[in-house]
């Protein structure tokens, strides 16, 4: 399990229920490795200056994961994690490996703009 | 937000921290800034054997337990500042972030470590997470019976090709040298492992692929002969540099950029010190850095103390 602070998607219709209430979602699917922490950290970070996204975080080993790791925008991903930004329900950016504050940021102001 | 500090520490790695510690157990006003996640390069370490008095722990979780030690004497922490600049001179010191918030401090110690290495070359960032990599530890199952590159050739290189061995098919090591920097015995390790195989003196010029990685094109630095090597992986272990940027044109740096100090960490400028990784000096432990900053805190509060009578 996640040792984050942040809510943590663990199963896939749990999934869909974040996908159907929010408008923005913003996903981190990750470990807790090197990689992955300062993203759920820039994710944390965020959650007070975006307040009409919803920040999760998902465990790669976990079940939920199969429905991430099926996704066609992930298929030549081979660094984590797979950070997903869905706005409603869409998937519309996805990432992989570490993620800066800069360009999470960048990211969340284009695809939700107007959102923050 | 409160302004003004007795002192301002750059950076929340351990030296940081450490320093956060110490100067808040002594009831010492301070500021400890980072501009990313706190726990600095510890966090990247996913399991540390060797902090005394801890058997094994991840760096994460020393990094937590550190930050939280430091707020529990009264530092205050924090993380994502964006540094726009630093004034030296003076008895107040002054951090200005982008913000136009000014912070001023009575002393200062600069605390930033290092950052990873990367190549520098033109497509690295095209590939990063689509074959290219700098964790094995997170990275490595992906390139499970996959043939692999491992560019480096000091001791952090060649361990993580051994732990990569384990799930690729086939490591190529490329190194920019014709011998390597690692300790001997782990250089013999990696020698004797089947799945090993080295290309030296090799400048790496280019990642090459379509969706993801398929190749790593090099370059014999004597012939100038060019080698392509089939990859689906590169995972690249080149070192760290010093990251001084900050202060760089303010105190004196060695010809790498990291800070010289004395014994007591004290930089060329009165009342500024440096403490870890950032600062020249010969090994770069967890240890060091929480050496460092123990020593860092002790001599600024020396310099606040003898400030004050004078």
């Amino acid at each position: 399990m996640l040792q984050t602070n942040l809510p943590h998607v663990e199963s896939g219709s749990a999934l869909n229920e974040v996908l159907e209430k929010n408008e923005n979602v913003m996903l981190c699917c990750g470990r807790m490795g090197p990689m992955c922490l300062p993203v759920y950290g820039v994710m944390e970070q965020c959650k007070d200056e975006y307040p009409n996204v919803a920040f999760m975080d998902m465990d790669f080993d976990g079940p939920a994961a199969s429905e991430i790791r099926r996704l066609p925008e992930v298929r030549t991903f081979t660094g984590l994690p797979f950070t997903l930004y869905f706005h409603n329900g869409k998937l519309v950016k996805a990432t992989s490996s570490i993620q800066t504050m800069d360009q999470v940021t960048e990211i969340l102001d284009s695809v939700f703009e107007g959102e923050s | 937000m409160k302004t003004d500090y007795d002192v301002i520490v750059l950076g929340g790695g351990p030296a940081g921290l450490t320093a956060g510690i110490y100067l808040g157990r002594a009831r010492v006003d301070s500021l400890i800034l980072d501009t990313g996640t706190v726990g600095g390069q510890t966090v990247l370490s996913y399991s540390v054997a060797n902090y005394p008095g801890v058997e094994e722990t991840s760096g994460y979780a020393l990094s937590a337990t550190m930050l939280r030690q430091a707020r529990s004497f009264g530092a205050t922490v924090k993380p994502y500042a964006k540094i726009q600049s630093v004034q030296l001179e003076g008895d107040r010191k002054i951090v200005t972030l982008a913000d136009g918030t000014r912070l001023t401090s009575r002393a200062l110690i600069v605390a930033t470590g290092g950052v990873p290495r990367k190549l520098g070359i033109s497509n690295e960032e095209e590939f990063t997470g689509k074959g290219v990599s700098f964790c094995a530890t997170c990275d490595g199952d992906f390139f499970t019976d996959r043939p692999i590159a491992v560019v480096g050739g000091g001791n952090s290189a060649l361990e993580e090709a051994q732990a990569l061995a384990k799930y690729a098919s086939r490591v190529t090591v490329l190194h920019e040298f014709d011998h390597f920097q690692a300790h001997p015995w782990v250089v013999e390790e990696a020698q004797a492992n089947p799945k090993l195989h080295f290309l030296m003196s090799q400048q790496v010029l280019r990642f090459e692929g379509s969706e993801k990685l398929e190749r790593v094109v090099s370059r014999h630095k004597a012939t100038g002969e060019e080698t392509s090597v089939a990859v689906d992986g590169c995972f690249v272990f080149v070192g760290y540099v010093p990251n001084s940027r900050v202060v760089a044109s303010l105190v004196e740096t060695s010809e790498r950029g990291e800070i010289v100090t004395d014994a007591a960490l004290a930089t060329s400028v009165p009342g500024v010190f440096a403490a870890g990784d950032v600062r020249a000096k010969r090994y770069r432990q967890i240890t060091t850095a929480v050496a460092d900053g123990t020593i860092a805190a002790l001599s600024a509060i020396d310099h606040l103390t003898s400030r004050a009578a004078a």
